[in-house]
């Protein structure tokens, strides 16, 4: 039995023993009502980090999706603002998402600028084109109309919508990287490049599908977020993506592309997620979040380079086929 | 797999003509451009006591730059550069405020910043870890300690001497942080121009495993690096929380950007190998004078960061779509 298959089994069992922990302190944490509330409070961090998945594994970073979430969602507050209907702003703002997601994958395609500076980049013209659309205001909840704000927080079947969009998402995404040649083509690219080139899988195209489908993901989590907190300003979801990476690196996605789970990045997300709920619940300060995010990237990603290396070292591997 | 094989020319330039055409000189013409211009755009533009509070535009970050230059052509990155200066500034405070005196603060704003440094060297030297993920967690981690310590509150009531590094001055309209940053740059010039630890470190860019089987101790050299980095961060905050004289968490938040489209602007390949202070220095000025002409036609901050932001993508891309554009 190798690491790399039972990472998912180990990362369930942390979750597991975390919420155990935080249990035998504060069981009214461990509710059904209250884990219901905490899914549905990590929903943007899970949509974001299924499209940071599918680009790390071609071994690319998207550090611009917190700005494109933000943009998008200013821009679905402002639409609404103008009278337009939901139903043409949702499709509105993940069109404008993936286009978003497109330059970026453009970049990285067609002149091949490493993605750590080109997300570096468009980062911050994102962020800024807020500015330059809103000079600064705010739009506050009495701006949104009421169907606007309604639907994440619309109540189906004991879940709000926010949560049933993103487990929807969730399968959508397992399901296309599993079964799609598109899902296939992530892990070869991220796998092995070259090899990927010589088996008529276009590297280029392949990452630019990542980041097309990240951007979409991050526009529709735009309008959730906007929707579900009912403010939109500059700096909204500042530094999120930091935790999106962190959140895929604990679950598992290797840095290096090619290896990675969607189970990996919804539990990666869901730890970070627990974390944060139970962190005013145990009555830790809202400010040790960061250093514990911070924390949690450096132990994962050194456990999962670690447990990685010692297979390198063995010339002959047996049973790597049944894998 | 690059696209095409470099053309190896039977007979070289003449050194000359080398360096006209080299990426420095087109700096140059820029820098030189952009000061006509800002001094066309702004009558306030042309006077000395202006231009000598320009340089707090470049100085900090630029310091920064230097060693960041030579992690980047080495091949690794450090994006935490930002959250060192939020935790050396923090430390620079509890000193303060457990009594220290200026000395004493410098010394705990420069000893955090090598401490930093020593940790995000060992994670990617010792550990053998990217160095992109290593820096993006202390980053978080670094500055998040900072949040734990300060919270919403801030550090404030520095001593009088202390003010000297960000607001001191020489001579005249030369301020101490710009005399840091030359001394600097002639440090990190002559590190990487003129002795074999510079050499090393290109070849590690160039191609770190045959730069192993060359001898060479890459990771001590990595190791080092990344110290060096850290220490630069700590002189940054020295100077940075002496000029603001106080300390927020949020302080010097997204200077990793700045510093790194300092690095690329100045023509080091953000894929190692190549590179040369003149160039950080020369695209630290340029920076400099753009974000200073635009704060005199009182264009907002978060404005300029998209310039910045379409500076480090144009940069690069330009020079890309026009040799893609000729074949």
């Amino acid at each position: 039995m190798s690491i790399l298959k039972s990472r998912e089994a180990v990362l369930a069992l942390a979750i597991l023993a975390l919420l155990a922990l935080i249990a035998s302190r504060f069981p009214a944490f461990v509710t059904p009502a209250n884990l219901a509330r905490v899914l549905t409070d990590t929903s943007p961090l899970i949509l974001l980090a299924l499209g940071q998945m599918t680009v790390i594994l071609t071994k690319c970073i998207d550090l611009s999706v917190a700005a494109n979430l933000a943009l998008c969602g200013m821009v679905a507050a402002l639409l609404d603002g103008m009278g337009v209907p939901l139903a043409v702003i949702l499709p509105a703002v993940i069109a404008m998402g993936a286009a978003l997601g497109a330059v970026n994958g453009l970049l990285v395609w067609k002149l091949g600028i490493p993605s750590i500076v080109v997300t570096l980049g468009t980062m911050t013209i994102y962020r800024g084109t807020i500015f330059l659309l809103t000079n600064g205001a705010w739009i506050n909840a009495h701006q949104l109309s009421d169907t606007f704000k309604a639907l994440p927080r619309a109540e189906m079947l004991g879940l709000p919508v926010m949560a049933w969009i993103m487990i929807v998402a969730v399968l959508l995404v397992g399901l296309a990287v599993a079964r799609l040649p598109l899902g296939r083509a992530l892990y070869a690219v991220g796998g092995n490049p070259h090899a990927a080139g010589y088996a008529g899988i276009s590297v280029g195209r392949t990452q630019f599908a990542a980041f097309v489908l990240a951007g979409a993901l991050a526009g529709l989590t735009g309008y959730l977020w906007i929707a579900r907190y009912a403010v939109a300003y500059v700096d909204i979801a500042g530094g999120f993506e930091l935790d999106v990476v962190a959140a895929c690196v604990i679950g598992g996605i290797a840095i290096a592309g090619g290896a990675g789970t969607v189970a990996g990045a919804v539990m990666g997300a869901l730890f970070l997620g627990i974390i944060k709920n139970a962190l005013p619940v145990v009555g830790i300060s809202p400010f040790w979040q960061m250093a514990i995010s911070g924390s949690a990237i450096l132990i994962a990603i050194a456990v999962n380079t670690l447990a990685r290396r010692a297979p390198g070292r063995i010339i002959l591997k047996r049973e790597e086929a049944a894998a | 797999m690059t696209a095409t094989a470099r053309q190896i020319p039977d007979r070289l330039t003449s050194p000359a003509a080398r360096a006209l055409k080299s990426w420095e000189s087109l700096l140059l013409v820029v820098a030189v451009a952009i000061f006509l211009l800002n001094t066309m755009a702004s009558p306030y533009f042309l006077d000395p006591w202006n231009l000598s509070d320009a340089t707090f535009n470049f100085t900090e970050k630029a310091m920064i730059a230097f060693a960041m230059a030579m992690l980047i052509v080495a091949g690794e990155i450090d994006l935490s550069v930002g959250a060192i200066i939020a935790l050396a500034s923090t430390a620079m405070g509890m000193a303060m405020s457990l009594g220290a005196g200026t000395p004493l603060i410098v010394l705990a704003g420069l000893g955090t910043g090598l401490l930093c440094g020593a940790f995000n060297g060992a994670l990617v030297a010792g550990l053998g870890l990217p160095s992109i993920v290593v820096t993006i967690g202390t980053m978080s981690l670094f500055r998040g300690i900072s949040y734990i310590v300060l919270g919403d509150t801030a550090f404030t009531g520095y001593p009088a001497g202390f003010a000297w590094f960000g607001q001191g001055y020489v001579f005249w309209v030369i301020t101490v942080e710009l005399v840091i940053f030359t001394f600097a740059a002639v440090v990190f010039g002559t590190l990487l121009h003129r002795t074999s630890f510079g050499r090393m470190v290109y070849a590690i860019g160039n191609n770190p495993v045959a730069a192993r089987f060359s001898g060479i101790r890459v990771d001590r050299i990595r190791f080092i690096l990344f110290l060096l980095t850290g220490l630069m961060s700590g002189v940054a905050a020295v100077c940075l929380t002496s000029r603001l004289g106080s300390t927020r968490p949020s302080i010097a938040a997204g200077f990793e950007l700045e510093v790194v489209t300092i690095v690329v602007l100045g023509g080091v390949s953000i894929l190692g190998g190549s590179g040369t202070i003149l160039g950080v220095v020369l695209a630290a000025i340029v920076m400099g004078l753009v974000t200073f002409g635009l704060g005199l036609l009182n264009v907002p901050g978060i404005v300029m960061s998209i310039v910045v932001g379409a500076l480090l993508i144009g940069v690069i891309a330009i020079p890309r779509l026009i040799s893609k554009l000729r074949t």
